[in-house]
């Protein structure tokens, strides 16, 4: 089993939800897969343990505002879930939509609205969920190449230290959203 | 060794008087002294922040045309300070008011929301109009010149600073407080970005019933 574990690219996930039979047959199918791999040389570890990180951090509730013809930026907002032992950190990303994408931190101290770019990225501590919502993080959409719109749903590509690129779809929302269902009236 | 005595009677006499004369000093310099601290303790009665806060403004709507404070004469508004690009507070706040006038029924018609650029230098007034548009209520929103935006924000004793960023753009950090003004102009309260809607409406509704 621990061999399986180490190589979860072999496991067939989408058998475990089928039903006990048939999980039994994936299993004995993963097994005899995977026994002949049982020396996964020191390598091929490592990039099973890389895969098993990029696999475990996952990024819910993407969404965004929508913008104003002429308005070159904007904010999307998500919650990214770290269920693993290793810290990782959002370093970047790149959306066709926009020139740049940064990742900023909004500050109100004393009555001021600060925004300022992490140029060393987000941690994304092990275990925890980092949420980017309104008054905190934001990843900001710079120099919008066209306005984003409500109803739209956004391409937007993340990239991690650990977990590399994962992609995500901004829901756009009335402007005034705080959430990404529908605005909160109040 | 004639006469002694009448001389040292005389310097003795101005003496006296020298001594006499610093007294007067003394005393006249501290009174002048607490006068002056006296009335720094007691300012004049007009100098409260309700007159210190706002004043007269002239800047440019979105048409084009140019809005002085006298548009608001005799209504009360609620006036903030942000810029377009700005992705987070300035939507949220402003919503957040469009939200409360809906809430407030007919009594929502009774103030202006009033949204000022801090970022002269890229929100034209058709970037504005197509911004404040977009929140589906009547927002008057207003730009000028950077020393006409700098003439309303220090009348309003509020902040804005232009910050660079990586890669040659910048950003605006500026005052996230909106302003409640009756309607002789003066500051009635204040909506701070972390109080609840519901503190926020109470507000309002003494606003438009002052």
């Amino acid at each position: 089993m621990t061999v399986i574990l180490r190589c979860p690219q072999r496991q067939p996930k989408a058998a475990i939800a089928a039903g006990p039979r048939r999980m039994v047959k994936a299993l004995a199918a993963a097994l005899a897969l995977a026994l002949p791999l049982s020396a996964c040389g020191p390598a091929s570890d490592a990039d099973a343990a890389t895969e098993a990180t990029a696999s475990r951090i996952t990024v819910e509730r993407a969404w965004s505002r929508e913008t104003a013809p002429g308005q070159d930026a904007g904010g999307a907002f998500l919650t990214i879930v770290n269920p693993g032992s290793a810290p990782d950190r959002l370093i970047g990303g790149t959306a066709s939509i926009a020139g740049d994408v940064h990742i900023h931190a909004v500050d109100m101290t004393g009555g001021v609205m600060r925004m300022r770019q992490l140029t060393e990225g987000l941690e994304i501590p092990a275990g925890r969920t980092v949420t980017l919502e309104p008054g905190g993080y934001h990843i900001m959409l710079m120099d919008l190449q066209r306005p984003l719109a409500r109803g739209d749903a956004v391409p937007l590509t993340l990239e991690f230290e650990k977990a590399g690129r994962i992609e995500v779809e901004l829901a756009v929302q009335p402007i005034g959203a705080a959430g990404p269902g529908e605005a909160h009236h109040g | 060794m004639a006469d002694p005595a009448p001389t040292d009677r005389g310097s003795s006499r101005l003496r006296v008087m020298r001594m006499i004369l610093w007294v007067l000093v003394l005393l006249a310099a501290g009174a002048a002294l607490y006068a002056l601290l006296y009335r720094s303790e007691q300012p004049p009665e007009a100098a409260t922040y309700a007159d210190a806060v706002g004043g007269p403004f002239t800047l440019t709507a979105p048409d084009g045309s140019t809005v002085t404070h006298e548009a608001l004469a005799g209504k009360p508004f609620a006036i903030f300070f942000g810029f377009t690009r700005c992705p987070d507070v300035c939507p949220t706040t402003l919503a957040r008011l469009a939200q409360l006038r809906e809430r407030m029924g007919e009594d929502g018609d009774g103030f202006e929301i009033v949204f000022v650029s801090v970022d002269p230098e890229s929100d034209t007034p058709e970037d504005i109009g197509r911004y404040v548009a977009l929140f589906d209520t009547p927002i008057l929103g207003l730009t000028g010149t950077k020393a006409q935006i700098d003439a309303i924000v220090g009348a309003y004793h509020a902040f804005y600073e232009k910050v660079p960023t990586e890669g040659g753009g910048y950003t605006v950090d500026h005052t996230a407080s909106v302003f409640l003004m009756d309607r002789e102009g003066k500051l009635q309260s204040i909506i701070d970005h972390h109080e609840s809607a519901e503190t926020s409406l109470d507000k309002l509704e003494r606003l438009v019933s002052a």
